[in-house]
């Protein structure tokens, strides 16, 4: 493979574009958002429980591309047990570390496993089907009823 | 099996040259991510050869002036040029005048121009308007927007699993309410070319006009509007290797005549008052503002290329090309094509069972290929089909077996990485 596309398909990305994790509904869901994507036409739902400003439980059901699916499946890994303010920084950190706006390898460092998306930046047509899942957690935090679209 | 396609294909394609016609699209020698480009993705829009190039070039290097009206030489020359492309449309689709030939932006204008004067001038309330579930958003919208001023009703033609209309639906479809039937000749998304000719006949049996849709037809078919005998067609000079922004409607010059104006403006009249204007002749009429005049002229380039060429020699080769695709596809276990009417364009959707057509655009991208990734502006289609997406290979007179030899290498490549 040529290398910027191995940056772009990382191990790990195929990895959980094969094996998602956290793929089901939970049952104790208290927070929900649907999110979708009119240039492919993906959509995702994300289930949370929030119990006291903590993500107690996530998962997320849909179909997509590797890398939104990847996206999802790390996200929910790693959000797991974190307080939504804290899942929120990481949003802001990873958004701006998909679209190049932070580059520095220190700060990409920080996301850890979710460095793996770092070289989605080179691939503007992509950004939007990593940051799919995100920006449907975000909605389903603020628990809007109405479907999260990426445009 | 292979083998026995290549002969018989090399004893049909005499006299078509496709090497020789290569040489004439300068973009097909571009190198992409350190590969030789393959472009396939023709339905989307077609490279230009540099004959169409030169033709722009030339105009606004030497020929450059607004047309009509003006009296000096340049004027002159590019009235003259703009109106021989008129003439050279009016041929190739074989119109009895030049009056029916209107020049819009593209295949959209072209279709948001008949509904438009439709809506003032025929639609009321009540009324019903005939389309197909395989149709281009460009003809679902349109007629979705009147409706927004007016109670029209929009009847939907059922496809099939194999993605070709049911025509018995169709008729059970015709009642006295319908106005029109604005169908597409060649499906973007499943390549089907729908049997117009049945649809127009039983149309006409009812006296309700026919809009078609060539977008895709038009760089394939052969089409002879008379013999066809539909009301209306509309097609885009991109996707027939002309440059964008420069479209056609066909009109039966009656009808056009019975129609209002689309746009008001310059050229568009024959007479203005503050009381009252008159408005030109055809075409004029639905010509308001300055022409896209390079542009048009590059259109008339373009035909007079696939003229030289032969549209009959040109679709025996994606026939051939299609075929060989079709079949080379097929031997991939896991491929699905979506699409398999009897009758098909160079045009072939298809899906996996585990990788979203979105990476395999990505990923096919980096082997120098280009193929579309998405809806193809078919969602219903996508629905039908309950699918997301597909990835879409389209060919064009240029392309090769070699090229479809590429791409099966580089699905094989894909499938091997991401399963």
């Amino acid at each position: 493979m040529d290398a910027e596309l191995k940056e772009l398909y990382q191990q790990v990305i195929l990895d959980h574009n094969k094996n998602p994790r956290n793929f089901k509904k939970i049952e104790n869901a208290n927070h929900f958002a649907e999110g979708y994507n009119p240039l492919c036409g993906d959509r995702l739902n994300i289930y949370v429980e929030l119990e006291g400003g903590r993500i107690k439980d996530i998962s997320f059901q849909g179909s997509g591309c590797a890398i939104s699916k990847a996206s999802a499946s790390l996200m929910s890994s790693i959000v797991k047990g974190l307080p939504v303010e804290e899942a929120e920084r990481l949003f802001e950190k990873f958004q701006a570390v998909i679209t190049g706006k932070i580059t520095d390898e220190e700060n990409i460092e920080e996301l850890g496993k979710l460095a793996v998306f770092a070289g989605v930046k080179e691939f503007p047509s992509r950004v939007k089907c990593a940051s799919l899942a995100w920006h449907t957690m975000i909605a389903a935090f603020k628990q809007e009823e109405k479907s999260v679209s990426t445009e | 099996m292979a083998t026995e396609i290549i002969n018989n294909n090399k004893r049909k394609s005499t006299g078509f040259d496709v090497n020789k016609i290569r040489a004439d699209f300068p973009i097909l020698k571009e190198i992409i991510h350190g590969k030789p480009l393959c472009y396939l993705d023709n339905a989307a829009t077609t490279q230009k050869p540099q004959a169409v190039i030169d033709t722009i070039v030339k105009y606004y290097t030497s020929q450059n002036a607004n047309i009509h009206r003006g009296v000096h030489y340049l004027s002159e020359l590019a009235t003259k040029e703009f109106e021989d492309a008129r003439t050279k449309v009016k041929d190739f689709i074989n119109a009895s005048s030049e009056k029916e030939i209107i020049f819009t932006r593209g295949t959209t204008e072209s279709i948001n121009l008949v509904a438009n004067v439709f809506n003032k001038a025929i639609l009321k309330d009540g009324d019903e308007i005939i389309i197909s579930a395989m149709e281009h958003h460009s003809n679902i919208v349109p007629w979705q927007l009147i409706q927004d001023q007016k109670k029209i009703k929009l009847r939907i033609i059922p496809i099939d699993d194999n993605g070709e209309i049911i025509f018995d639906e169709f008729i059970k479809l015709i009642n006295e309410k319908t106005k029109l039937i604005s169908i597409v000749y060649v499906s973007n998304s499943l390549g089907t070319i729908n049997p117009v000719e049945r649809i127009i006949e039983e149309a006409h049996r009812h006296n309700i006009p026919v809009l078609l849709d060539a977008a895709q037809a038009i760089q394939h078919i052969k089409i002879d509007v008379q013999i066809l005998d539909c009301d209306f067609l509309a097609f885009s000079g991109h996707k027939i290797y002309g440059p964008t922004g420069i479209g056609v409607l066909y009109g039966k010059e009656k009808l056009l005549e019975s129609l209002p104006p689309f746009l008001g403006g310059g050229d568009m009249i024959s007479k203005v008052t503050f009381e009252k204007t008159t408005y030109n002749e055809l075409p004029y009429k639905f010509e308001a503002g300055t022409s896209n005049i390079a542009d048009t002229i590059g259109l008339g380039t373009a035909i007079d290329y696939v003229s030289q060429i032969g549209l009959e020699q040109i679709s025996v080769h994606e026939n051939e090309i299609l075929d060989y695709a079709t079949e080379s596809l097929l031997q991939i276990p896991e491929l699905k094509i979506i699409g398999q009417a009897k009758h098909k364009s160079s045009v072939i959707s298809f899906i996996f069972d585990n990788i979203h057509p979105h990476d395999a655009g990505t990923f096919l991208d980096f082997e120098g290929i280009a193929i579309r990734t998405g809806h193809h502006c078919t969602q219903p289609v996508m629905d039908r089909f309950n699918i997301p997406a597909t990835s879409r290979a389209s060919f064009a007179m240029y392309n090769t077996k070699e090229e479809v030899d590429v791409l099966v290498k580089g699905i094989k490549k894909l499938i091997e990485v991401f399963n």
